[in-house]
């Protein structure tokens, strides 16, 4: 294992965060406490409560995993796709790397700081509604399983990209519409019947759900369920990297 | 194929090479052809000039010892370990700078240099980092962002990231295309230092002068093929012609009759007649040349010779190649 590379790759990704500090977390909460104001107060006063819980806290798990997915990813394949870009991505190529150190190196940073976010989003929260976590250690086992994940398929997108037009297009198109249509501002069993069982093809349905359970004990599907279901989207991430790295994809002629 | 033979060899009789190349070729996605069937020993310690036109196969070959490009056959042994199987060992020989000033830009130079000594697993040395960027003459613009360096300047720090983590082997590809006199120079001195290190030097150029300068060999690759690799000093004196300039007073308004099987041009003046000649050959013909001369009265004031450079000779290899 070549720790020194993999410190190496983790720091130089980190300082990248932590130079734009103003786009990679101010931007964020600020985002989010906007969320907090238009649908916790516009829609809260007209929603009072769903399933026994004050609508703007229902909404927080909701909102942390609206971050957490759309920032791991964007870090994460803007993360790989920018040294591709400007051809740096050369040295990383001619070290003594594995592909694991690698993936290891980039999505570990990408998902640290999403987590970071995460936190901070759920501190921002707490501020604006009285919060609960009934099953803290489910809940950060959520947060982190997610983040990883989706830094994992954001490292995909970041390879499979070859210009920033492709960049933006996964996130914007299917994973924005995915997130909003996923339950994060209401539950599901609010819907007709059709369009619940609609939303049960909606894969972030399922991360919400089990994180939002992890809060207030209770969720749209099973908890067991839930997790299966991200850990069967880690699975296929992490198929599809080795895949990358076995066949060079994009990365070596 | 005549000039086969001149390929492969360690040119260092008895020595183990540090990079042995065996029947590597690579075909591009595109179908492009870029190496045919390529063999190569280069020995420990050697600089060695790899010569040709653009598009000649120069940096797919770098590339593919160094584990950018993957070969479509043959295979690589760098320091006696195959660059696929174990391409841990094999890597973290390897200095690689690149031809493009591919460089990160919002980084300082201390931080991208010091990246790059981790990244080939090495544990962080603050006082080798000082002297290599101090070598390079970069230890005043240790704090400076990249993007804010010169071109000349973002050269050396891909060579400081190169040695950042005390490479056995040194690929220099184009270091000197589009650089300034001083930084040339720079270069071809730390070349010398790092020889003096044990540090093996490859190194591509389109600049003769640079292969003539430094090089212990010289490969000549063109289309895919190495279709020669010599010493140097063996290889110019091999193939290189000699010139004999003569200077007339008076000057000569044509050529006289009896110069028959002699390479002679006149020049537009009248007034210098060059004579080109193997050198190596058994009779030069310079003493029938002078005797003709002087039976038809044409009076030589002085004389030099000349030694054709790599460049002529290259220049030569190429077009008989094309």
């Amino acid at each position: 294992m070549n720790l020194h590379a993999i410190s190496a790759i983790y720091r130089f990704e980190m300082a990248r965060a932590f130079r734009t500090l103003t786009q990679s977390i101010v931007s964020p909460v600020i985002t989010t406490s906007l969320y907090f104001v238009v649908f916790g107060s516009a829609i809260g006063s007209r929603i009072q409560q769903i399933d026994g819980v004050d609508y703007g806290a229902f909404i927080v798990p909701g909102l942390i995993m609206l971050t957490l997915l759309t920032q791991s990813l964007a870090n994460a394949s803007f993360g790989i796709y920018f040294p591709r870009f400007t051809g740096t991505i050369y040295e990383v190529l001619s070290a003594p790397v594995s592909a694991m150190e690698i993936v290891i190196a980039y999505v570990g940073a990408a998902a640290t700081k999403s987590i970071m976010l995460g936190l901070i989003i759920l501190a921002t929260a707490a501020f604006f509604v009285p919060l609960r976590i009934e099953h803290p250690v489910f809940m950060l086992a959520f947060l982190v399983l997610t983040a990883v994940t989706f830094s994992l398929f954001g490292f995909i997108i970041g390879i499979w990209a070859d210009g920033f037009e492709k960049l933006q297009l996964v996130p914007l198109l299917v994973v924005t519409p995915l997130t909003f249509l996923g339950g994060s501002f209401y539950s599901i069993h609010m819907l007709p019947p059709f369009w619940q069982t609609v939303s049960l093809f909606n894969p972030v349905v399922y991360l919400v759900s089990g994180f939002r359970w992890s809060f207030y004990g209770q969720g749209d599907v099973g908890v067991v369920v839930s997790l299966a279901a991200t850990l069967g989207f880690l699975a296929a991430c992490l198929l599809i990297v080795s895949w990358i790295f076995r066949t060079g994809y994009r990365l070596k002629q | 194929m005549g000039a086969r033979r001149f390929a492969g060899g360690t040119g260092h009789a008895g020595m183990q090479p540090i990079i042995a190349i065996e029947n590597l070729s690579k075909t591009y996605a595109t179908g492009h052809r870029a190496l045919k069937t390529v063999d190569l020993a280069i020995a420990k310690g050697e600089i060695f000039a790899l010569l040709g036109p653009n598009g000649a196969g120069k940096t797919t070959l770098i590339s593919i010892v160094c584990g950018i490009v993957n070969a479509s056959s043959g295979r690589v042994l760098v320091g006696g370990h195959d660059i696929v199987r174990d391409y841990r060992e094999a890597r973290s020989l390897i200095g690689l700078v690149p031809q493009e000033l591919t460089t990160d830009a919002f980084e300082t130079v201390w931080a991208t240099v010091s990246f790059s000594r981790g990244l080939f697993g090495k544990p962080a040395n603050p006082a080798l980092v000082e002297q290599v960027l101090r070598d390079l003459s970069l230890w005043d613009k240790r704090d400076a962002k990249i993007m804010t360096l010169s071109g000349g300047m973002k050269r050396r720090v891909l060579i400081a990231k190169a040695l950042a983590h005390e490479p056995q082997v040194l690929f220099l590809d184009e270091p000197t295309a589009g650089v300034d006199v001083e930084l040339r120079r720079d270069m071809w001195a730390l070349v010398r230092r790092m020889r003096e290190a044990g540090v093996t030097i490859i190194l591509t150029t389109h600049y003769i002068e640079e292969a003539e300068e430094m090089a212990d060999r010289v490969g000549v690759i063109t289309g895919g093929e190495l279709i020669l690799v010599e010493d140097k000093v063996e290889l110019m004196r091999k193939l290189g012609k000699k010139e004999l300039a003569l200077e007339l007073d008076p000057p000569l308004a044509a050529l006289p009759d009896g110069f028959e099987g002699f390479d002679l041009s006149l020049s537009g003046d009248g007034a210098t007649l060059t004579y080109t000649y193997d050198a190596k050959a058994d009779r030069t013909g310079i003493g029938r040349l002078m005797a003709n001369l002087g039976e038809r009265g044409v009076r030589v004031r002085d004389l030099q010779t000349r030694q054709s450079s790599l460049e002529d000779i290259f220049v030569s290899l190429v077009r008989e190649r094309a």
